[in-house]
């Protein structure tokens, strides 16, 4: 990690010193603090009973402790299921075909030899100048390609990023070209060597990128909101927001009337602490995850902004 | 490649090649189909669309798209809002950002300074639904953590999703939130990459440390925070859809100072149907995106050569 080598070396401990500490742990321990409230605030409210909150309000530690707006998240455990199963399978897949498609194309670009490839990368980057924005692409998502509703309208606009491929292309730029030579004088194809010489050497690249690719897919919920229109196919961030939504236009229909108070308080049914619970449902695998990927993330950051 | 030699060099080379282009072919196809052809569609800007004409089937309309744009007020107000959110974005995150990476490396105990780092890239790692929760468990009206603070201290409640006022201060700070671990990590870089021989020099010469990060410390990572100031310059047009979405979402109470180009393109389309006035907006900013990424990138160019894209 970044931070890992004091910079310092040996200095004098005057008032300064003392006045920068109490500066320095200060503050950070104050922005650390702020980045960690919202979670526990999420957590205590999933803990909590639905009474306390709407009497209250949210707060940083659970009152009344309650679990009841985990069973109601888990009434039907198969919704859940399904939507994880349709996020881990998108990421896994398109995880891996983008790596696939990521690399071949940065060791294409970064071989010296290969006389085009300076109009090849400008193909790849004017892409990032300039778009045809939102509507040419909803209307070769929706009609064009007649995506509409399938799961690969999910994993395709994902797929490619000119970004990650120079993470990767920076990357492979820093093989030797003696090892490359050498595979080649050796009797190995293109193939091969990207296959068998280029790719145990980059595998911190691989993880970066890989870790990149991973989390939009985790994260992505716009795909979704834009192509899928069936519930059964909705992956886990889109189904939140739809869940959230769904019980705010509850809400609203109990406050127009439409819907009797009393029938809702019969069925007694969570709608602000059921908000918590879901999102730490869908929360707690990235927290879970999050130790042991973070360095891979801040190594992509350095070498994306070397060259990028 | 109009004499024969050339053509015929030209498949000679190919054939040469033939291993690179179908290692590029996949990367060639997709962005051929994924960018290269929906950059044709923004003629429906000019266009009334219709579902039967499809982009190329539907009759021409001129201007009118964009005169509806320019004359309802809508494209004054959203660019407004998107160039001042991001100026706002840009200039605390950068400050925030260098002074927390600036702190981090003067903390010796280890073990804080890496739980504090890690706290602070957590919040990087979650979707944007997920802090759009967060942001009404801590301003919603009823039930929020904020409402709930200040009616302990005596006060009165406040309506935050009927307030526009108070969302510029909101956005800003969810923006600084999820993205100010991320951002220091650049910094951190540029720090550790600071000659140590020169804090010596400077413990010697009697600077305090103070002095040492104002006259050391800040100037050394210049050059960085000028390139990194430059790249998000270039996308001074770009609203995060992602972060206005799910934040203020189709709170129409909000939309004078929330709205921006990204989200009225999303309403124009999804919402309104008025896929001609929706592409109209959208081939408004991409043009205006271009320009300025071009500026910018001669001027990146100018500071430093490795930095910029073309």
């Amino acid at each position: 990690m970044a931070a890992e080598r004091s910079h310092l070396g040996k200095v004098r401990k005057g008032g300064d010193v003392i006045a920068l500490n109490i500066i320095a742990y200060g503050f950070c321990g104050l922005v650390a603090l702020l980045c960690l409230v919202p979670f526990l605030m999420v957590l205590a409210g999933s803990f909590s009973s639905e009474q306390a909150i709407t009497q209250n309000g949210f707060s940083l530690l659970p009152q009344d402790f309650s679990v009841e707006a985990y069973k109601t998240v888990f009434r039907d455990p198969m919704v859940v299921v399904r939507a994880y199963a349709t996020t881990i399978c998108l990421t896994i897949g398109g995880t891996f075909l983008g790596l696939c498609i990521q690399t071949m194309t940065a060791y294409v670009l970064a071989r010296k030899e290969f006389e085009w490839r300076n109009a090849f990368s400008f193909f790849f980057y004017f892409t990032t100048l300039f778009s045809g924005g939102l509507v040419p692409y909803y209307i070769l998502i929706n009609q064009t390609l007649n995506l509409r509703d399938s799961y690969l309208a999910l994993l395709l606009p994902l797929l490619f990023s000119v970004y990650n491929l120079l993470i990767m292309k920076s990357y492979i730029l820093g093989i030797p070209d003696s090892l490359i030579d050498a595979a080649k004088i050796d009797g190995c194809g293109e193939f091969r060597t990207l296959v068998q010489v280029v790719v145990p050497l980059i595998k911190p690249a691989l993880a970066t990128v890989g870790l990149f690719i991973a989390l939009a897919y985790w994260n992505d919920w716009y795909n979704a909101m834009l192509y899928i229109k069936t519930e059964e196919k909705y992956p886990l961030q889109y189904f939140l927001y739809q869940q959230v939504n769904n019980i705010e236009g509850y809400k609203k229909l109990i406050a127009n009337g439409s819907v009797s108070s009393a029938v809702v308080s019969s069925v007694n049914l969570p709608t602000q602490t059921l908000k918590m619970a879901l999102t730490i449902v869908v929360t707690g695998p990235i927290v879970l995850a999050y130790p042991f990927v973070q360095k891979y993330f801040v190594q992509g950051i350095t070498i994306g902004a070397v060259k990028g | 490649m109009n004499n024969k030699k050339g053509v015929k060099g030209f498949f000679k080379k190919a054939y040469k090649y033939r291993a690179f282009l179908l290692m590029l072919l996949p990367a060639v196809v997709y962005t051929l189909i994924f960018a290269y052809y929906p950059m044709t569609g923004v003629v429906l800007a000019f266009k009334k669309y219709n579902f039967s004409g499809g982009i190329w089937g539907s009759p021409w309309n001129g201007f009118e798209n964009f005169k509806f744009f320019f004359q309802s007020g809508q494209a004054g107000l959203v660019t407004r809002n998107t160039v001042l959110y991001n100026v706002a974005f840009i200039i605390i995150n950068t400050v925030t950002q260098i002074a927390v990476a600036i702190l981090l490396t003067e903390i010796h105990g280890k073990h804080f300074r890496k739980v504090s780092q890690s706290l602070m890239f957590l919040p990087y790692f979650i979707s944007w639904v997920i802090v759009g929760v967060m942001a009404f468990n801590i301003f919603s009206s009823d039930y929020g953590f904020l409402n709930r603070l200040i009616t302990a201290l005596g006060g009165e409640k406040v309506a935050f999703y009927t307030k526009p006022e108070a969302w510029p201060f909101i956005l800003v700070f969810f923006n600084l939130w999820k993205g100010v671990g991320y951002g220091s990590v650049m910094y951190l870089a540029a720090i550790m990459g600071i000659d140590t021989s020169i804090y010596e020099a400077a413990a010697i010469d009697g600077a305090n440390v103070f002095q040492r990060i104002f006259k050391v410390t800040i100037p050394m990572i210049m050059p960085t925070t000028i390139i990194l100031f430059l790249l998000s310059i270039g996308g001074i047009f770009k609203g995060n859809f992602d972060m206005f979405y799910n934040l203020v979402g189709t709170n129409g109470l909000l939309y004078n100072y929330t709205d921006v180009i990204d989200t009225l393109t999303f309403r124009a389309l999804v919402t309104n149907n008025n896929y001609g006035m929706s592409a109209a907006v959208g081939l408004f900013q991409s043009v205006l995106c271009f320009i300025t990424v071009v500026l910018v990138n001669k001027l990146v160019g100018h500071y430093d050569k490795d930095y910029t894209l073309f």
